[in-house]
């Protein structure tokens, strides 16, 4: 058996666990849609969702020619909808591969060296932890500017202690197997076997993990963006609920304006979550039943 | 022309909680060009330390207090830990007891190999490609297994590819740290003759260290014969078994059983070793000794000489003939 096989085997077997898990069945499919729609779905979109419409379009009902109706600005709910998914899902997975990038370096740096390097890098990971992260990230966010590379930036270094935490207890189980001395014995580099053998090992934690992160992400662009700290320019459902919330379209009785994209937004995190359970179920031996 | 390998008075000590453990007192040894040397005694004497210290990767509680390791003369006791690093696996390296562990699972057997080979020769990707293919076909595997996991290795195997991983830079000395412990009967003799069919060819010095004597009688030119901390006794192979000077090296003979004579049960030494963090003055094999004499609880016999090259540390041996 080559190597290519045996990675076939593997990712065969993986689609396997996760076609027999229902919380992994569940979240990849509801994922896969809201990743089809983000990708494709502006493409059939005949409306913009910056524009304001016409006076008379303003707050129409689901139905005709506006599929969902329309916001206090005259704008398609349906398209804003749409074009929302894409930044959404944009900020779940570019918040989350900063997230882990830090968490991994403190986590794996942390857990190996031990000693000082250790406690000052898990007093500063505790520190970030304890931090109430709202309030932090409504003052990065509101100190570096509304746009949404900056709420990418704020939810990515906010999120992070968890991971790193995770990462250092595996790290500190991986380093003490007989691989890693053998490999100091070979004289390699505190660095080389860190990027080397240490990552490749806790990586599958890792990867369960990050799938919980992204949701934590997706839940932070929301809160942040409803807080009136998003990006305008930016159509997020967290802009779509703020707007809803400011023109009072609750008690206008415009339920078509405020709950499609609370919908979404339940229906993703809810996707990355279950995926994130059934990940580590299937990647982390020791909840395995079998 | 230099000696390979000269230890002198090599002392190795861990710091614990309770104290000082003084694990190596004061060994000293040489290594010729393609000389092999056993090292045996009971499980805690030191073997491995005497190795680690060596090799110089002893764990980090672990320090040599005294002694000199000279390697072509020059001293590795006294470098520094980067310049070590740097020389690691080039002068000295090992091969480790339990092969199962200490490949990494998620990386290829060849890959591993070659990382030696990258790390220290600088050599460009496919060279050391081609290094890893030639190497593993020495140690009797083929070249085309490089592109597999340990997972699909027999433990022979990986013991094997722990071997070719331990002559990947050509090394001055090799160690092998039990090599075989975790091995059957047969792949340990393989692997052994195979060990020793290489040292042969390409002069290396090797160290053995094990338990089991009937294996050192095979393989080794020369046996060292650890207790405590100390080397009681050491001397060629005829010396140790023909001639055996020291008592303790008489009950450890004894423990094995030999196939032509008649059958015994070995009676082991009673006893256990001693406390190696409070030694008591005098001889520290006197109290499992059954030719104990009161001189032996007071003065620690010193190692003399008692033929070419056979040396005990035993108030009662004396020069040519044993006791």
């Amino acid at each position: 058996m080559n190597y290519r096989e045996f990675r076939y085997r593997r990712l065969k077997e993986f689609l396997h666990a996760v076609r027999n898990n229902k919380m992994a069945l569940v979240g990849s499919l509801t994922l896969l849609f809201f990743l089809l729609v983000a990708i494709f779905g502006p493409i059939f979109v005949p409306f913009s969702t910056l524009e304001f419409g016409e006076v008379e379009d303003m707050l129409l009902p689901p139905g005709g020619e506006h599929l969902l109706g329309t916001d206090d600005m005259g704008r398609d709910v349906l398209a804003n909808l749409i074009s929302g998914a894409r930044i959404s899902l944009l900020v779940g997975v570019l918040a989350t591969a900063i997230s882990m990038v830090i968490g991994c370096a403190i986590g794996i740096v942390s857990g190996y060296f031990g000693g000082r390097i250790d406690q000052l890098l898990m007093r500063f990971t505790d520190f970030f932890l304890v931090i109430p992260w709202l309030p932090l990230m409504m003052v990065l966010a509101a100190v570096l500017g509304t746009n949404i590379w900056n709420i990418i930036l704020v939810i990515g270094i906010t999120s992070w202690p968890g991971s790193a935490r995770v990462v250092r207890s595996q790290t500190l189980s991986v380093k003490e197997r007989q691989f890693v001395e053998r490999t100091v014995s070979i004289g390699a580099s505190s660095g080389h076997i860190m990027l080397r053998h240490i990552l490749p090992n806790v990586f599958p934690l890792v990867f369960a993990n990050t799938v919980l992160v992204a949701a934590i992400a997706i839940t932070s662009e929301t809160t942040l963006s409803f807080l009136g700290l998003g990006d305008p320019s930016q159509a997020s459902w967290g802009m779509m609920l703020h707007y809803a919330f400011e023109s009072g379209a609750a008690s206008a009785g415009a339920y078509w304006y405020y709950l499609p994209p609370g919908f979404c937004v339940v229906a993703v995190v809810l996707a990355f979550t279950l995926m994130g359970y059934a990940f580590d179920e299937i990647l982390n031996p020791k909840l395995k039943n079998r | 022309m230099k000696k390979l390998l000269e230890v002198e008075n090599l002392n190795t000590w861990f710091h614990t909680s309770k104290g000082d453990l003084k694990a190596v007192r004061g060994v000293s040894f040489d290594l010729e060009y393609g000389e092999s040397l056993g090292l045996v005694g009971e499980s805690g004497c030191g073997k491995t330390t005497c190795a680690l210290s060596i090799a110089r990767l002893l764990p980090k509680e672990g320090r040599i207090t005294g002694g000199k390791i000279l390697l072509e003369g020059v001293d590795l006791a006294a470098m520094t830990e980067e310049e070590i690093r740097k020389k690691r696996w080039k002068d000295v390296s090992i091969v480790f007891q339990g092969a199962m562990n200490a490949l990494n699972p998620v990386m290829k057997v060849g890959d591993q190999i070659s990382e030696a080979i990258i790390l220290h020769d600088k050599t460009s990707k496919e060279e050391a490609k081609r290094r890893t293919a030639e190497i593993l076909e020495l140690v009797e595997i083929s070249a085309k297994r490089a592109e597999n996991y340990p997972h699909e290795f027999s433990g022979g195997m990986k013991q094997r590819a722990m071997i070719a991983m331990a002559l990947a830079c050509n090394p001055k000395i090799v160690i092998g740290d039990e090599p075989t412990t975790a091995l059957d009967v047969m792949v340990q003799a393989q692997i052994l003759n195979l060990l020793n069919k290489i040292r042969k060819e390409y002069r290396m010095g090797f160290i053995l260290i094990t338990h089991d004597l009937s294996v050192l009688g095979e393989i080794c030119d020369k046996i060292a014969v650890m207790y405590a901390g100390k080397i009681v006794e050491m001397g060629t192979v005829e010396d140790i078994f023909e001639r055996t000077a020291h008592p303790y090296t008489k009950k450890l003979i004894s423990c094995f059983p030999n196939i032509h004579g008649e059958k015994v049960i070995p009676e082991g030494i009673p006893g256990s070793p001693p406390n190696m963090l409070a030694i008591r003055p005098g001889c520290s094999f006197a109290p499992r000794c059954t030719e104990k004499q009161p001189c032996c609880e007071q003065s620690e016999p010193e190692s003399r000489q008692i033929g070419a090259g056979h040396y005990a540390a035993c108030h009662f041996v004396r020069g040519g003939e044993g006791r």
